[in-house]
C-alpha cells in the first residue's frame, strides 16, 4: 500500500498555485489536509501526475468576519473552525456540525475548503455550505468568481471547481436575527460518513417558519437542498400535521443512493424521523 | 498454595506496557537487515479462475531490477501442505501450495510474488504482472453452497462438503414433542476477521554460507512455523531459527500457516537475500483467516416450570477455500454445537453440523471459535422459553444450571465438566446489574415509549486445550509449554518461556508467578520468550493457554530453581534444606522466618566461589520445566455477562448503556491482566454484535475491505465494562488459573442480541442475524407491525 510515482510541488504563494494548475490541469490534484487524498493514492485508487502542496499559502488561511459575513479560508483546518469563536457566535449550524465530522487526528489535518472542493456525498460540510446558502470563491490564472453553494455540487465527487481552479474559501452570511438552525446526522458510529443526515435553517417567529432551507448529505449522489419539503413548512405554523407535510414531501425530494450500510428506502426512512427531529428541535430551541 | 504474602493475585502494573507506551516497543518491521529486499504479492481478482498464463516481461519492463516468482516456480522448491487430520478421516481439506499454481479459489489469493528494493518498487513492478485469467463460477453464498448445482470450490472433492457430523444423546425429539413450550429461531452470524492493529509481518533471511534460515514475524506460534519451515523446505530444523519480537495482537489470526509467510522464506532462500512482506490492511482482509460465518437453526423445549426437555441444534460452517494447516477449521462448528447450553441440565439433546467449503479466504481461530454462537442461540432459546412460561429469565436459568452434585457432568453435547461457578456467577452479576431496579426502570420508560433492554447470559470458556484434542489429529503442534527459570550472579532471576507475547501481558504474569514460588518481587524476574532457537519448545499463545500450560510450567521451574537453591544454601550453612525457605530475596529459617543468608549471596557463591564449596557440590541454578495438561482435556471457565441498551425504534440505533461481565478463571495471578482480557474481549464481542462482518457479493467479490466499511467498536461507543471474579481454582495444577482470553468475546454477543430482543418484545419485533445493524433493527420493527 505505497502510492505509485508522482511529483511534488510546494509552491509560497497563491499566484505560484494557479500557474501550477494552469499547466498541469486534471493531471494535477491540490493537497490539502490529505485526509481524503492520501488514502486513495496509497490505495493506488489515483495516479496524479502532479502534487501541488497549497499548505504554505497564508492567504488561503484563517476564519474572519466582514459586514456580517463569516469567511472561512479554504486551508481552515476542522479544529481550528471547530474552535473558532467568530463561528460559534455567527454560525451556529457549523459548530453544530463539527463534531461530527470525521475523528479528532482527521479535524486536526483536513481542512474545511477540502471537504467542500472534494463534495463527497456523505460528508456534513457540503449541505451545511447549502443550508447557508454560502458562496464559493474560485480563483485560477483566468481570474476570480464566485459560485453560489447551490450551484456549485453537480453530482458524486463532482463540482463547478475547474481543473484549473482552486477554491480559495467560503463566504457564509452570519445568522440572522430571528433565524435559527439544527444540525442531525446518523452514522454506525460517531465519526463515521452519514447513513442520513439533515441541516435546517429558517426564520422562526412564534412558532412559524419562513425562509426554509432543509439541506441532506449521506442520501443522495450529492449534498441535496430539499425544495418540496422546504416548501411543505414554508409560512406554516410547526405542527404535528407540518412535521407530516415536509416528511412526506422529502421523498419527492431525495433520491437515495443504497449501498451496504443502508439501502435507498432506509436512508430515506431516516432522513424523514431526522427532519421531524431536527425541526422539532429547532422550533424548541428559542 | 501460594505464599499468601507473595506475588500471585496482586494487581501489579505489567512494565511491558510502559515500554509500548514510550515508544519502545520493536515490532517486526521495525527490525533493520542489511541487505533488505522488499515483496509484494500479485492476486488474484477473481473468487475463482484459471490461470492461463503469468507473464512477468511488463513487470521487468517498469522495474529491471524486480524479480517475478510465479505460484508454479515457488512450488518447485516448496512442498504443499495439506490440513486434513488423521482422526477424522472423513473430513476433507486439498493439497495447499504457497502461491496459487493453476487455479485460483479467492479472490486475493497469491499468484506470484515480485521482489524490489524497496516495497513501492515491489508494487509498481506487481501491478504490471500481466496474468491471462479464465473466470470460473464461485460458491458464495453460505445456502447454496452444498446445492447440486452449486459451483465447487475443489473439483476433486465432487462436492463442497468438508464435514459432516451428528449428537443424539436422549430422547430429544420425543422430549420436544411433549414440552409445555417449545421455541424455536434461525440464526445467522456473519463472516469475520480479527483485524489485529499490526498486520502480518514476515522477513525471512536465509544464510547460504550456512543454509541457515532465520525469520522474523508476528507469529503467535513460532515452533508450528519453524517445523512447518523446515518441512515445507527441506531445510534441516536445527538451522531454522524463527523470533516473534513483540506482536501488535493476533487474537489468533496469527495463529496461522499462511502461504504468504512460506512464499516470503523460499524466496529468500532462493535469493539469499533478507526479504521482507508487511501485509497491508486491504490485503489483510483478504487472506488473514476469517471466522463465524454459521447458520444455525435450534429449537428448545421447556416444562410448565420452565425446566430444559430437549433441545436440538442445526448447523451450517462456511469455511473459506481451505481451512488452515494443523488447525481443524470444523472447530467453529464443533464448539457450537458440543458447548450450547452446556451449563444447564439436559439429557436430550440432538445436532447436526454440516461443514462446507467456498470461494472465500481461509478458515481459522478467531478468539472464542464457535463459543460465541453456542452461547447466543442456547441462552436466546432461553429467554424466549422464559417468555414462554411467564418466569423471569434469571429465575430460569437459576432453574436449570446444573447442581453442585452432579459434577462432574458429561453433558450431552459431549463436554466433560468438572466443576462451574455459574450461580455464584449469576448472583453477583444480578447484584451488580441491580438487575429488579433495571426491570422496573424498563417498564416505566415503557410507558413514555423509550425501548430498554436487559440481556444476561451465562458462558463457558473452553480454554488450554491439551493433547486429547491436538494429539490424535496427527498435527505437529505441541500442547505443552516450558519455562527455564534461572538465578542470576546477583539473586536477579531470569524467566525463558515458550509462551508468546501478544501484547496480553502473559509475561508480567509469569514473572508473578516466579517470583511468588522464589520470595522475590516480581520486578526482580525478567521474562523472555519467542525465540525457537534459545527457548524451551512449546505451544505458542491459543486459546488461552499462556497461564494454565504455561504459568504451570513456569510454577514448577521455579519450584525445582527453589528447591536447588535451598540444597545449595543448606550446604553452605550447614543446614537442613527441607528446613530453609525462600522468602523476601532471602533464605529464611522455615519455622522462625528469620532470614539467614541473602539470595544474592547465594547466588554469588554459586556463580563465582565454587571454591568454597563442599567436594562434590554441583549448584544447579538454572531449572527448566515444560507442563501438558494431561488430567483434563481442557480447562473449561465459565461466568455471566449482562447488557443493557436502549433500541430507538425509529432510527434502529442501539445505545450500548451498561455492560457487566463476573467471570471465574480459576486463580487470579493478576486481577489487572484478567479485567484487561474481559474488557477487551467484550469489545471484540461488540464488534461480533453490531459491527463486524466481512461483506461479499454472489460472486465471491468482498465489498468491505478497508476499515471505512469494515466496521469495529470505537472508544468513544463502548459502555462502561463492570467486571466481577468468582475463583474457583481448578485442581489438576498447582497454579489452578484456567483461561480468561476469550471469555469476553463468548458471552457479549449474547448479551447484546437477548438485550436487543428484549427491548424489541412489546413490539413484537425479533432480529436473529448478527451483525445487529440499523438497517436490521427497522426492518424488525417495521416487520412486526400489522
Amino acid at each position: 500500500m505505497k502510492a505509485p510515482r508522482f511529483a511534488y510541488i510546494r509552491p509560497d504563494s497563491l499566484d505560484e498555485v494557479l500557474a501550477l494548475l494552469a499547466e498541469h490541469g486534471d493531471e494535477a490534484r491540490i493537497l490539502a489536509g490529505g485526509q481524503s487524498l492520501m488514502p486513495t493514492l496509497n490505495m493506488r485508487l489515483s495516479r496524479p501526475r502532479v502534487l501541488v502542496d497549497i499548505n504554505r499559502i497564508d492567504a488561503l488561511k484563517g476564519i474572519g468576519l466582514e459586514n456580517g459575513t463569516v469567511r472561512i479560508g479554504a486551508l481552515a483546518r476542522h479544529a481550528e473552525v471547530m474552535g473558532s469563536d467568530i463561528v460559534a457566535g455567527n454560525l451556529p449550524l457549523v459548530a453544530d456540525a463539527m463534531p461530527h465530522v470525521a475523528h479528532v487526528a482527521i479535524r486536526n489535518r483536513g481542512t474545511f475548503g477540502g471537504s467542500i472542493a472534494l463534495a463527497d456525498p456523505a460528508a456534513e460540510l457540503p449541505a451545511v455550505v447549502l443550508a447557508l446558502d454560502a458562496e464559493l470563491v474560485l480563483a485560477s490564472a483566468r481570474g476570480r468568481r464566485t459560485v453560489a453553494a447551490r450551484s456549485f455540487f453537480n453530482g458524486l465527487y463532482e463540482t463547478e471547481r475547474g481543473d484549473d481552479e482552486i477554491l480559495v474559501e467560503t463566504r457564509i452570511p452570519a445568522l440572522g436575527p430571528g433565524y435559527r438552525s439544527s444540525f442531525m446526522e446518523l452514522a454506525r458510529r460517531h465519526g463515521d460518513f452519514a447513513l442520513a443526515g439533515v441541516c435546517c435553517h429558517a426564520r422562526v417567529d412564534g412558532g412559524v417558519l419562513s425562509d426554509v432551507r432543509l439541506a441532506y448529505f449521506g442520501s443522495d449522489d450529492r449534498p441535496r437542498l430539499a425544495a418540496g419539503a422546504s416548501a411543505a413548512a414554508e409560512g406554516k405554523a410547526w405542527s404535528g400535521d407540518v412535521k407530516e407535510a415536509v416528511k412526506d414531501a422529502l421523498g419527492g425530494d431525495l433520491d437515495p443512493i443504497g449501498n451496504f450500510h443502508a439501502s435507498a428506502a432506509t436512508r430515506l426512512h431516516l432522513a424523514r424521523v431526522l427532519t421531524g427531529r431536527a425541526l422539532d428541535r429547532m422550533v424548541a430551541s428559542g | 498454595m501460594a505464599d499468601p504474602a507473595g506475588a500471585v493475585g496482586r494487581p501489579l502494573p505489567r512494565s511491558a506496557a510502559r515500554r509500548l507506551a514510550f515508544g519502545r516497543g520493536k515490532y517486526a518491521d521495525d527490525l533493520r537487515f542489511p541487505g533488505l529486499l522488499h515483496l509484494a504479492f500479485v492476486r488474484s481478482p477473481h473468487a475463482h479462475a484459471r490461470i492461463l498464463a503469468i507473464d512477468p516481461a511488463p513487470a521487468r519492463a517498469a522495474v529491471p531490477e524486480a524479480l517475478v516468482f510465479t505460484g508454479a516456480e515457488i512450488a518447485a522448491v516448496c512442498a504443499p501442505w495439506q490440513g486434513t487430520m488423521e482422526h477424522l478421516p472423513s473430513m476433507v481439506s486439498p493439497p495447499q501450495h504457497a502461491l496459487a499454481v493453476e487455479r485460483v479459489v479467492w479472490q486475493g489469493e497469491p499468484v506470484a510474488a515480485v521482489v524490489a528494493r524497496t516495497r513501492a518498487e515491489a508494487e509498481d513492478a506487481a501491478g504490471e504482472v500481466a496474468v491471462d485469467w479464465e473466470a470460473l463460477p464461485a460458491a458464495a453464498v453460505r445456502e447454496r453452497t452444498l446445492d447440486a448445482d452449486a459451483a465447487l470450490v475443489h473439483p476433486g472433492l465432487g462436492s463442497n462438503l468438508c464435514f459432516a457430523t451428528t449428537i443424539e444423546a436422549g430422547e430429544a425429539a420425543a422430549a420436544l414433542a411433549n414440552a409445555a413450550h417449545v421455541v424455536e429461531g434461525s440464526f445467522s452470524f456473519a463472516r469475520h476477521t480479527g483485524v489485529p492493529l499490526e498486520m502480518r509481518t514476515v522477513i525471512a533471511d536465509y544464510d547460504p554460507g550456512e543454509g541457515r534460515l532465520t525469520v522474523h514475524g508476528s507469529h503467535q506460534s513460532p515452533w508450528h512455523q519453524q517445523d512447518t519451515l523446515s518441512r515445507m523446505l527441506g531445510i534441516p530444523e536445527q538451522l531454522v531459527r524463527v523470533v516473534s519480537p513483540d506482536i501488535g495482537g493476533g487474537f489468533g489470526i496469527k495463529l496461522h500457516i499462511y502461504g504468504e509467510e512460506i512464499a516470503v522464506s523460499a524466496v529468500s532462500r532462493l535469493l539469499g537475500r533478507p526479504v521482507k512482506y508487511v501485509a497491508d490492511r486491504m490485503e489483510s482482509f483478504v487472506t488473514d483467516v476469517h471466522a463465524r460465518d454459521q447458520g444455525v437453526t435450534a429449537r428448545l423445549g421447556v416444562d410448565a416450570d420452565g425446566r430444559i426437555g430437549g433441545l436440538s441444534v442445526d448447523a451450517l460452517t462456511s469455511l473459506g477455500a481451505y481451512g488452515s494447516y494443523g488447525r481443524p477449521p470444523i472447530s467453529e462448528g464443533m464448539m457450537t454445537i458440543m458447548m450450547a447450553a452446556g451449563a444447564y441440565a439436559n439429557a436430550n439433546y440432538q445436532a447436526r453440523l454440516r461443514v462446507a467449503f467456498q470461494n472465500k479466504p481461509p478458515s481459522g481461530m478467531y478468539r472464542a471459535v464457535g463459543q460465541p454462537i453456542a452461547c447466543a442461540v442456547a441462552e436466546q432459546l432461553l429467554d424466549w422459553a422464559a417468555h414462554a412460561a411467564g418466569i423471569d429469565p434469571v429465575e430460569l436459568r437459576r432453574r436449570n444450571y446444573w447442581a453442585d452434585e452432579d459434577y462432574p457432568v458429561k453433558t450431552p453435547g459431549g463436554l466433560a465438566i468438572r466443576r462451574l461457578s455459574p450461580r455464584q456467577c449469576l448472583d453477583r452479576l444480578a447484584d451488580m446489574m441491580g438487575y429488579d431496579d433495571l426491570r422496573a426502570e424498563q417498564e416505566r420508560l415503557r410507558g413514555q415509549g423509550v425501548y430498554r433492554g436487559i440481556g444476561v447470559a451465562t458462558f463457558l470458556e473452553m480454554t488450554s486445550v491439551g493433547p486429547a484434542y491436538y494429539g490424535p489429529s496427527g498435527a505437529r503442534i505441541s500442547t505443552q509449554d516450558g519455562a527455564t527459570v534461572r538465578l542470576e550472579p546477583s539473586g536477579a532471576v531470569r524467566c525463558v518461556t515458550s509462551v508468546i507475547e501478544l501484547g496480553q501481558g502473559t509475561h508480567a504474569a509469569l514473572a508473578q508467578i516466579v517470583a511468588d514460588r522464589l520470595g522475590v518481587a516480581a520486578a526482580d524476574v525478567g521474562v523472555v520468550g519467542g525465540d525457537t532457537a534459545s527457548a524451551p519448545y512449546g505451544g505458542g499463545a491459543w486459546a488461552s493457554r499462556g497461564l494454565t500450560i504455561g504459568g504451570e510450567a513456569a510454577w514448577r521451574a521455579a519450584d525445582g530453581l527453589r528447591a536447588n537453591i535451598l540444597e545449595l544454601a543448606g550446604s553452605i550453612l550447614q543446614a537442613d534444606p527441607a528446613a530453609l525457605d525462600l522468602a523476601r530475596g532471602a533464605v529464611c529459617d522455615r519455622a522462625t522466618g528469620e532470614a539467614r543468608i541473602a539470595l544474592a549471596e547465594i547466588a554469588r557463591i554459586g556463580h563465582f566461589r565454587h571454591d568454597m564449596l563442599p567436594p562434590g557440590v554441583q549448584p544447579e541454578l538454572a531449572v527448566t520445566r515444560h507442563y501438558v495438561p494431561d488430567a483434563a482435556p481442557f480447562a473449561l471457565a465459565n461466568g455471566v455477562q449482562g447488557s443493557s441498551l436502549e433500541v430507538d425504534v425509529e432510527t434502529g440505533e442501539i445505545r450500548l448503556l451498561d455492560h457487566f461481565v463476573v467471570e471465574d478463571c480459576g486463580r487470579i495471578v493478576n486481577p489487572l491482566l484478567v479485567e484487561e482480557q474481559i474488557r477487551g474481549g467484550v469489545v471484540q464481542g461488540i464488534g461480533g454484535a453490531l459491527f463486524e462482518e466481512c461483506r461479499y457479493d454472489a460472486d465471491g467479490q468482498m465489498l468491505n475491505a478497508s476499515f471505512v466499511d469494515y466496521l469495529v467498536p470505537m472508544a468513544a461507543g463502548l459502555p462502561d465494562i463492570h467486571v466481577g471474579h468468582v475463583e474457583t481454582p481448578i485442581e489438576e495444577t498447582a497454579l489452578g488459573t484456567k483461561g480468561a482470553g476469550e471469555a469476553g468475546t463468548v458471552g457479549a454477543p449474547a448479551a447484546i442480541l437477548l438485550a436487543v430482543n428484549d427491548a424489541l418484545r412489546p413490539l413484537g419485533a425479533r432480529v436473529t442475524a448478527l451483525p445487529i445493524g440499523p438497517e436490521a433493527v427497522l426492518e424488525a420493527v417495521a416487520g412486526a407491525r400489522p
